[in-house]
């Protein structure tokens, strides 16, 4: 493993600490994250424990040198999210109202089509199917389904966002905005169904960069995304040059 | 708190930066001292400042001819609002859920025009105020000021615009920090958007069926509101970077799902007649 990636393992651990903690604020996170060499090396040192050179090397890598790397870490984003919401519309919580199952299935069908949109730009360059765990999630809870679908979305729309400037063919740049925003309406309205006007509750979005003050959305770098979706997805995903 | 991470990003991805900084590095040391200093609310106005100096004279006119458009939209937005907020709410935006969502939207339409002046270094009073403005359209809805269903299809033609216009402008903006902020403002305005449509269905007669997404309509307006067809139209397209959605890749993707997956983007000048039908002669956008 080569430098670069030991510090991507350690921002990993640091952030899976602070989201599954609440032990360090985000700003304390990023001070941390940006330390010196030494403190990074003596940290990832001690966090290799779980996380084997093997499972690196059988996973996806998205390698951020280029566009190529980008589209797919969208590509991974959006097969989460299909995949969810295919399990959900199969099978919608019993207190579901049919005006939220015909929503649901809409919703799955955009994640259809920004996966597959994906896949056919990508082509050959195209990273596999990512194997996914939902097994925290219960699907025959309401709650439980629509507390994760927030999730997905403001995790969505936050990666998209953080995502956009690594973008580099004028064509792609506007179709991933033309996607984020498809992102955040279903946030919103998911956001509205768990409590009616917290479509764009800023304040509650600081850890994934909104910044209520100055009205902005999420955005976050694709490591941060990964290190919060990480536990939905089995499949090791290496992120390097980013 | 986002600073620490777009200053990261400016390092990555704008491999010119240094050499544009390097009689400037002391606009960044500054900045960072100040940092430690001042208190979190004080940020976006050190912000503003940071890349006014960082990107200053070298800034292309045309990233300031965005943020300059960008912000005369937002200024209509928080003008139209701000003025609602002001009417009687018992025959208009009544209390509750309604007004709390309006003011909600209000708020983020002024935090995003105090970013805006602060990133183009403008100081003082906002170049438009009410007054500059005729929400009527020239007497196409004539009474937006005392009927809140006309209220509704109008903000909702706002959000929905302004939705399509940040991304109209993002080729502009590519590769840099700016970026991220314009889309940052862009994501909220569609969920601004998304809300609005579900008031809209809440609200608005014969409208019961509109979707917080954009649904496939043959003209690309689904609201119903033909006046509004300027703001939707291209929204029915269903081919994206070459790639035809419906049905894609054998998948039961249907031609409105496919629509509404990608909300499409409208050009600046497109942008420009619509949002000057709501300005006064005078102070119309060029």
């Amino acid at each position: 493993m080569t430098m670069k990636n030991n510090e991507l393992e350690t921002k990993s651990e640091l952030q899976d600490e602070s989201l599954f903690k609440g032990s360090l604020g985000r700003r304390s996170f990023l001070q941390y994250a940006g330390a010196s060499a030494a403190g990074i090396a003596l940290v990832a040192a001690g966090c290799r424990k779980d996380r084997g050179v093997e499972n690196v090397m059988t996973g996806a890598t998205l390698d951020f040198k280029n566009e190529i790397g980008v589209l797919n870490y969208a590509y991974a984003l959006e097969q989460l999210e299909a995949a969810f919401y295919v399990k959900v519309a199969s099978a919608p919580p019993s207190s579901f109202t049919t005006a939220q199952k015909a929503y649901f299935q809409d919703i799955q069908f955009h994640e259809i089509a920004h996966r597959e949109f994906f896949k056919n730009v990508l082509s050959t360059a195209a990273i596999g199917s990512l194997e996914v765990d939902f097994s925290s999630i219960d699907f025959t809870s309401a709650s439980s389904v629509l507390g994760a679908a927030m999730t997905f979305e403001d995790l969505g729309v936050a990666a998209y966002n953080g995502a956009g400037v690594r973008i580099t063919t004028d064509a792609y740049l506007v179709a991933a905005g033309k996607i984020v925003s498809v992102e955040a309406r279903h946030a919103a309205y998911i956001r509205d169904i768990i409590s009616n006007g917290t479509f764009a509750d800023l304040s509650s979005l600081s850890a994934l960069g909104a910044d209520n003050s100055k009205g902005l959305d999420g955005a976050l770098t694709p490591d941060k995304v990964l290190a919060a979706a990480g536990k939905y997805i089995k499949t090791k995903i290496n992120a390097i040059n980013l | 708190m986002n600073i620490l991470n777009i200053l990261d990003e400016i390092e990555k991805v704008d491999g010119e930066i240094y050499e544009r900084l390097s009689p400037r590095r002391s606009a960044m040391r500054d900045f960072f001292n100040v940092g430690k200093k001042i208190s979190m609310a004080a940020v976006p106005l050190a912000l503003g400042g940071l890349f006014k100096k960082a990107y200053g004279q070298t800034n292309p006119a045309s990233v300031n001819e965005v943020l300059g458009f960008a912000l005369a939209l937002e200024y209509l937005e928080w003008n139209y609002y701000n003025h609602a907020l002001t009417l009687a709410n018992s025959t208009y935006i009544p209390d509750g859920p309604a007004r709390q969502a309006i003011t909600t939207i209000r708020n983020h339409e002024r935090a995003h025009v105090d970013l805006l002046k602060g990133a183009l270094g403008i100081t003082g009073s906002d170049q438009y105020v009410y007054a500059d403005f005729d929400f009527t359209a020239g007497g196409t809805f004539a009474d937006v000021d005392t009927n809140y269903q006309t209220f509704l299809k109008v903000a909702t033609a706002f959000e929905d615009t302004g939705v399509r216009a940040y991304k109209g402008q993002a080729p502009i903006l590519k590769g840099m920090p700016v970026l991220t902020t314009a889309l940052q403002i862009h994501s909220v305005e569609a969920r601004h958007a998304a809300h609005l449509r579900q008031m809209v269905a809440a609200n608005v007669t014969g409208a019961s069926g509109l979707k917080p997404w954009i649904a496939y309509t043959a003209n690309g307006n689904d609201t119903g509101v033909s006046a509004a067809d300027a703001v939707y139209a291209g929204e029915q397209n269903t081919t994206q970077a070459g790639v035809q959605i419906t049905g894609i890749n054998g998948t039961a993707v249907t031609q409105s799902q496919a629509t509404e997956s990608f909300d499409e983007f409208l050009t600046g000048s497109d942008v420009k007649k619509i949002a000057n039908l709501f300005i006064k002669t005078g102070k119309k956008l060029a």
